[in-house]
């Protein structure tokens, strides 16, 4: 068969526009593809870190903005398997003006003296830490959040409050580095807590817990084991692995799973179209050839194969540009202010297997829409085809 | 003068096979763009018809949404001493809400979707204008009662007349489904203010006030009057902007479908272009006849630019069609300004159509417009002689 190569690069080459515009096509199409399978992976296939698969976020069941009492934390410090289990606080507020979306950041309170241990993957200089353990008023931000908005140690950061009636005046006291480019606060629990004043229900009310279990495997007992204490508490929890807890984020906006799978069957099948109709096109304006070429001792198998041949070089050569386009773009969605929303958007990226799967979509296709035109051309008996014009 | 239009017509259909296919491609375009625009079109229209540009909507000074506000019955007693407020016989028009969420199991997710839980008084009910019960009766005072939006009615099997729903400290039967024509309060579920407040200890820790201002003139001077009034702490604005600004819980959709489109259209005009290119390659001798007949390059070119347009609105009306189904079917979003799940229904309106069309016809230009100016551009001489 691989001797027939030079003949169908150069079939390929006879009608350099119509092959152009083929692989333009395959290539925006693969691009697409491409992207909406690398969303995929990394909403619904990413795999935890090994720090992640640790935790757990318990909150209560309806949703983060409703709260649980602190008391909660004695009982789930209880559970076997439970390692630690820190206070986390969604504030929320606004800083400076909110209607640039790029001041919006995620902003936590949390424990000074918990939070390092509980995520183990943040890393910071031992006396920024102290200070930050210290300092009531202090808060650290992650590296990524400092690059973007030019935070500098010792800059002060002030939060107006929506969800709480309080403003908050903090101090940068700590930069700590992480592995996935968060952009986030954290400022102590207890400052929260003073500026609301003791006699405010609410001090004594939290968002979630993170906890911390001893292995993986705990997660999903520990979870249930939670759950069901406070099954029938006023306010009763939901406990989910940190990953499955950020994903419910992406999964709110609506049935995203159905969407993606939709577009993506739209957008193959619209590339499937495309194509086939190019390779009949050219098929039909060489039935004459086939017809000296069968005279030649050219075989129907052979026919068929250089036609099939053919077509899966021009897909391919557009899927490999597709996927290429592809990775740009998710470099470019990525560090787009739309990714501070959704993490799992972080790390979007077009992994080798996600390549395999689309270099595999464009020789499928290129297959699949030739066959039909390649068939005819090659069961056409040699006078038909000699008599046929174009 | 022109070439008549039913040369291009009957080309297309000799070559039914390559026109059907180019057809399609751009049909799934308009396709996939048209059902975003329903989707989000479908949203806005829920969100529009809600409110009245009468009503003001008070929250604590600050909060974005009822959700994250909080107001005290006191603050209540002072807004309704304020001017400017209808009355109904000596009472004025003023509701005090509590707004919060819970969870119920749904049709497509047994995990449970958040809904929308308003705690109101009878003075609530009687100022949405156009909400009336389809079933039952309203909630009684001081019961654990409530009465549920029509969409929720269908899409969440726990939610029926009769049934009972478990929230806050215990039970609370089922015993009306309200209409709400076209509007959010179609997703919220109504129960009594004071007993709900009580379930989640809330009492003294309400979300809003709504008012109704005498007439229009009067808004914006009640607007301004409750904004600077320091002591209130409350900011205010109209129901309907409200609601109104509410759309953004389509956006993220709407930047992903926009997105896909115009790549996939991308993709589509040259699907289109090829489809033109190889129109124009086969009909070079007819091209030539046409020149030595009379007819002008200017005439060539806007005759197969038409061709190409005529390919492009043939895919156009497919995907209009191909869209029509989804009209009516109701789906839901979640908004991350009242942290609960919308329904509402796709609406495939006429304007979005058009925006279809015009959508296809843009393909279609751009796909024709290079091959028809090649096809204008040959030499009559080598035209007649190209086989």
């Amino acid at each position: 068969m691989f001797r027939f190569l030079p003949l169908m690069v150069k079939n390929s080459l006879r009608n350099r526009r119509r092959s152009l515009l083929t692989i333009g096509s395959v290539a925006v199409s693969l691009c697409l593809l491409g992207v909406l399978f690398a969303i995929y992976n990394t909403l619904f296939l990413g795999e935890a870190t090994p720090a992640q698969a640790l935790r757990l976020i318990v909150r209560h069941r309806v949703s983060l903005t409703q709260s649980m009492p602190v008391s909660y934390r004695q009982k789930i410090e209880q559970v076997p398997g439970v390692k630690q289990v820190m206070i986390w606080q969604w504030f929320g507020g606004t800083y400076k003006d909110a209607r640039d979306p790029k001041n919006f950041f995620a902003r936590f309170a949390a424990e000074p003296d918990r939070i390092f241990s509980v995520r183990t993957e943040y890393e910071i200089p031992e006396a920024q830490k102290l200070a930050f353990q210290r300092e009531r008023t202090g808060c650290i931000v992650s590296q990524a959040l400092a690059e973007k908005m030019g935070f500098k140690l010792g800059d002060r950061i002030n939060l107006v409050g929506d969800i709480f009636p309080v403003n908050l005046e903090l101090k940068l006291v700590g930069i700590f580095t992480e592995p996935q480019n968060e952009e986030v606060l954290y400022f102590n629990r207890d400052y929260l807590r003073d500026a609301l004043g003791a006699r405010n229900p609410r001090s004594d009310q939290v968002g979630a817990f993170v906890v911390q279990t001893n292995s993986a495997d705990d997660v999903a007992r520990v979870a249930k084991t939670i759950d069901d204490t406070f099954s029938n508490a006023p306010a009763p929890t939901k406990s989910e692995s940190e990953r499955a807890f950020q994903l419910s984020f992406a999964s709110f906006v609506g049935n995203l799973k159905l969407f993606l799978l939709l577009i993506c069957g739209a957008v193959t099948f619209t590339i499937l179209l495309v194509s086939a109709n190019t390779i009949s096109m050219s098929v039909r304006e060489r039935v004459g050839e086939v017809g000296i070429m069968k005279t030649l001792g050219f075989t129907q198998g052979n026919i068929l194969g250089i036609i099939l041949g053919e077509s899966a070089v021009i897909s391919l050569i557009g899927g490999a540009i597709g996927c290429l386009l592809a990775a740009f773009l998710c470099q470019g969605v990525a560090h787009s202010p739309g990714a501070s929303y959704i993490q799992a958007l972080k790390s979007l990226a077009i992994t080798p297997m996600i390549a395999v799967i689309c270099l595999g979509v464009s020789l499928f296709i290129g297959l699949v829409s030739s066959v039909f035109p390649a068939w005819g051309a090659a069961r056409t008996s040699i006078l038909d085809s000699l008599r046929y014009s174009g | 003068m022109a070439i008549p239009l039913s040369y291009n017509l009957r080309n297309l259909v000799v070559r039914k096979t390559t026109t059907l296919m180019t057809a399609l491609g751009i049909a799934l375009t308009v396709a996939v763009l048209l059902s975003v625009l329903a989707l989000v079109n479908g949203l806005q229209s829920a969100f529009k018809s809600t409110g009245s540009p009468l009503q003001v909507l008070v929250m604590r000074k600050g909060a974005t949404a009822e959700l994250s506000s909080g107001v005290t019955r006191e603050t209540f007693q002072n807004l309704k001493a304020i001017p400017g407020i209808a009355k109904n016989g000596n009472e004025p028009m003023a509701s005090l809400e509590m707004v919060t969420v819970i969870n119920l199991p749904s049709v497509d997710s047994p995990e449970g979707k958040n809904l929308t839980l308003r705690g109101l008084l009878p003075a609530g009910i009687e100022m949405r204008d156009g909400l009336k019960l389809q079933q039952g009766r309203w909630f009684n005072a001081g019961q654990r009662e409530v009465v549920i939006g029509k969409s929720i009615a269908t899409r969440y099997p726990d939610a029926q007349m009769g049934k009972s729903l478990r929230f806050g400290r215990g039970e609370w039967v089922v015993v009306g489904v309200m209409d709400g024509g076209q509007s959010a309060v179609n997703s919220e579920i109504f129960g009594d203010l004071n007993q709900i407040s009580s379930d989640f200890n809330r009492s003294d820790g309400l979300s809003s006030v709504l008012l109704r201002a005498t007439d229009a003139a009067t808004v914006p001077a009640l607007i301004n009057t409750l904004n600077d009034d320091r002591r209130l702490g409350v900011s205010a604005i109209t129901e309907k902007s409200y609601y109104e600004s509410q759309t953004s819980a389509a956006a993220p959709l709407q930047f992903l479908g926009l997105f896909i489109s115009v790549i996939m259209a991308i993709g589509s005009s040259f699907a289109a272009m090829n489809t033109m290119y190889a129109s124009v390659a086969r009909r070079a001798r007819e091209i030539g006849t046409l020149r030595v007949l009379g007819f002008s390059q200017g005439g060539i070119l806007i005759s197969f630019l038409l061709e190409s347009l005529l390919l492009s609105l043939l895919g156009g009306v497919i995907g209009c069609i191909l869209v029509l189904p989804l009209n009516n079917i109701t789906t839901g979003v979640g908004s991350f300004v009242t942290f609960s799940e919308i329904a509402f229904n796709f609406k495939v309106s006429p304007a979005i159509m058009l925006i279809g069309l015009g959508f296809a016809l843009f393909m279609g230009a751009i796909g024709g417009l290079f091959p028809a100016s090649m096809a204008a551009r040959k030499e009559i001489l080598t035209a007649l002689r190209e086989v």
